[in-house]
């Protein structure tokens, strides 16, 4: 049998969603032999792979990296699914879209320092203007609301695609809870 | 020419790179780590309710919401000058001594332990907690109940696992009920008696780490944590006792700086910008940057604890103490420290929950804003964290600033990655196993960088080897 090839992300979030997914507990050793989790915070893939059939994207857009990273996954993965609060609306990392990126910066790096003041330049991934939800830049197949989704709703989005079925997330998720 | 890229440090909650620098012989110089997410929760707090900050910044961190909602509902506690209800406190204390016992599971088992398991240099493909469970799956199972049962206990107590409301300004929002309680106490000889035999095996297995334990940030500096009245280990710090004020002690033992009152803590900590992280460098005031080198976190707290409090876990920490001294210096030790720390965790939630108060109904007290700045301090499960807020007549927030515990340990971890590359790598062969070691060191801190520049974070680590021009030394991508 050929095993799905699942893929997890976490962008512009606080890995709360990817908490969920480890909420599974005894369920992952359940569903370890059915797939191949080829990239994820909690393997050592260090390079995002082609043809992967299932992406779970934690998360909203805030800097250069972000979008490079999504439009990879976009154009390698099958099914591309927002997973959680973060990347369905933006969240709480988009509360900070009511300043500018150079207020927020200043709090972080003059107000609050008390050495070396002035926000970091280098090798540090640009701050886009505005924070975005992932489907303001690319298509996304599923979502999954929740800050964060519950183990329970996971395991059935994560089911059912096995299952070669496409979840209702009607009735199963509301945002926030 | 010579380029390592670790594009995407895993096992470690967070986004971040590495850089090295070489000498002419090709020997190491300098190494740095970069973490490259920002957020700005101290910036958009502005204006809103100060009440509000304990649930938004648990959206700081999913690993551990409950340290951010703890420090953020004493910060508020403060604002308010008030004292929270006895059975407030113990049941926050609980929660919080769950969250320590499955964060510390989750970096334990699930993050780390398959590099000694499985070994530095094994499969990158199968080097995971899920290839832990085909090869060593009672310990991956260990793992997962334990980590399991912390969150159990969470739930238990507010009702969610992650980014639970319960715990709010003045308290917490409901009492336990006798069923709940039980339940707790049902479960607890079942992770007591996994995190002690965890403890003991791994207590075998130091004797094959000694390489990890003499390079993994193995130098003098100084440690920082909170203290209690009889100097015992200190975790939540209780503001009605007038505990959970923060010390500092040297390499030898001497305690520097002690009885810090939250409030006074910027007249120890400065924080300093590095331009080339987005995560900023806290140093000790006294001795200034960048030689004010501190460390937090469970073998930080250790080193300044005289004992911690409970049979098993003061048992487990005498020997300990017995085969590396009284202040260890090196932060490989963090990995035995946090299973000495879950055994104390679960043996004093115990206690707790077996004193009838803890059942009591009073568990809130309101009051309107007071003070103008309050300052909440909690140890999280990677060190001390600080909520620092300053609220307006009305309590609305001016200003935040938060130090996290990742960032108080920003030097130290730049000094173990230089020590771990002088180890490791020579010239200009580059293994994946070598790469795996410079994580292990970031690991052995167990760092969030997803708190750490609150601001956001998430670390992928990119290794870059650098000529001493600057110009880049030879490409082994990582996979």
């Amino acid at each position: 049998m050929t095993k799905a090839r699942i893929a997890t992300l976490w962008l512009d979030g606080c890995s709360g969603c990817h908490m969920s997914f480890l909420d599974l507990d005894e369920r992952l050793v359940e569903i370890a032999p059915l797939i191949d989790l080829v990239y994820s915070p909690v393997v050592d893939a260090k390079v995002f792979p082609e043809n992967v059939d299932l992406t779970l994207v934690e998360g909203a857009l805030a800097n250069e990296e972000d979008i490079e990273k999504i439009l990879k996954v976009r154009a390698n993965t099958k099914l591309l699914v927002a997973f959680g609060d973060c990347a369905v609306t933006g969240n709480v990392p988009a509360m900070r879209n009511t300043f500018t990126v150079e207020e927020v910066l200043k709090r972080g790096y003059e107000d609050n320092a008390t050495c070396n003041p002035g926000a970091p330049t280098k090798e540090v991934p640009k701050l886009e203007r505005k924070v975005i939800p992932l489907h303001e830049l690319v298509k996304v197949d599923l979502f999954i609301p929740g800050c964060p989704p519950k183990a329970d709703v996971i395991f059935y989005v994560v089911s059912e695609i096995l299952a070669g079925r496409m979840p209702d997330m009607s009735t199963r998720c509301r945002f926030g809870n | 020419m010579q380029t390592i890229k670790i594009d995407g440090i895993t096992r470690v909650e967070g986004h971040g790179r590495i850089t090295i620098q070489l000498d002419d012989e090709g020997m190491v110089e300098d190494a740095h780590l970069h973490v490259l997410q920002f957020r700005g929760f101290e910036k958009f707090c502005e204006g809103r309710p100060f009440y509000e900050m304990p649930s938004l910044t648990a959206r700081i961190c999913g690993i551990c919401p409950i340290s951010h909602l703890l420090a953020g509902a004493k910060a508020a506690d403060a604002i308010m000058g008030l004292r929270i209800p006895e059975t407030a406190e113990m049941l926050r204390r609980v929660v919080h001594l769950a969250q320590i016992t499955q964060s510390h599971a989750l970096s334990f088992f699930h993050l780390s332990s398959p590099d000694f398991l499985m070994g530095w240099d094994s499969n990158p493909a199968e080097r995971n907690v899920l290839g832990l469970a085909a090869k060593h799956p009672d310990v991956a199972m260990d793992g997962i109940r334990l980590r399991k049962w912390g969150q159990e206990v969470i739930d238990l107590l507010g009702g969610r696992r992650i980014h639970t409301p319960w715990i709010v300004p003045g308290g917490v929002s409901q009492p336990l009920s006798v069923e709940h309680r039980d339940e707790i106490l049902k479960g607890l000889p079942g992770a007591l008696s996994i995190a002690t035999r965890t403890l003991e095996f791994f207590r075998h297995m130091m004797e094959k780490l000694q390489d990890e334990v003499l390079t993994f940030g193995n130098f003098p500096s100084l440690f920082m944590a909170t203290g209690r009245k009889d100097g015992n280990l200190c975790l939540y710090g209780s503001r009605r006792k007038h505990e959970g004020w923060l010390r500092f002690g040297d390499a030898d033992g001497n305690i520097l700086a002690d009885n810090i009152h939250p409030r006074d803590y910027h007249q120890y900590i400065g924080e300093a910008v590095d331009e080339a992280s987005y995560m900023k460098a806290p140093y000790y005031k006294p001795t200034g940057y960048p030689l004010g080198v501190y460390r937090v976190g469970p073998a930080a707290r250790l080193n300044l604890a005289r004992q911690c409090g409970t049979p098993l876990a003061d048992e487990a920490l005498n020997e300990f103490r017995r085969n590396y001294g009284n202040v260890t210096l090196s932060s490989f030790h963090n990995h035995y420290a946090r299973l000495i720390e879950i055994v104390f965790a679960i043996e004093r939630m115990q206690t707790i929950l077996e004193q009838p108060a803890v059942l009591d109904k009073d568990v809130r007290a309101e009051a309107k804003a007071n003070e103008a700045e309050g300052v909440g301090i909690i140890e999280a499960p990677r060190g001390t964290l600080i909520h620092d807020y300053r609220v307006d007549s009305n309590g609305m927030m001016i200003s935040a600033n938060l130090i996290v515990a990742t960032a108080h340990n920003t030097l130290a971890m730049n000094r173990g990655l230089v020590q771990v590359a002088r180890k490791y790598i020579s010239g200009h062969e580059v293994t994946e196993g070598m790469l795996n070691r410079m994580e292990g060191l970031i690991r052995a801190f167990d760092p969030c960088l997803s708190c750490a520049t609150h601001a956001d974070g998430r670390m992928a680590l990119e290794v870059e080897v650098l000529h001493p021009d600057g110009s880049l030394a030879g490409p082994a991508v990582r996979r």
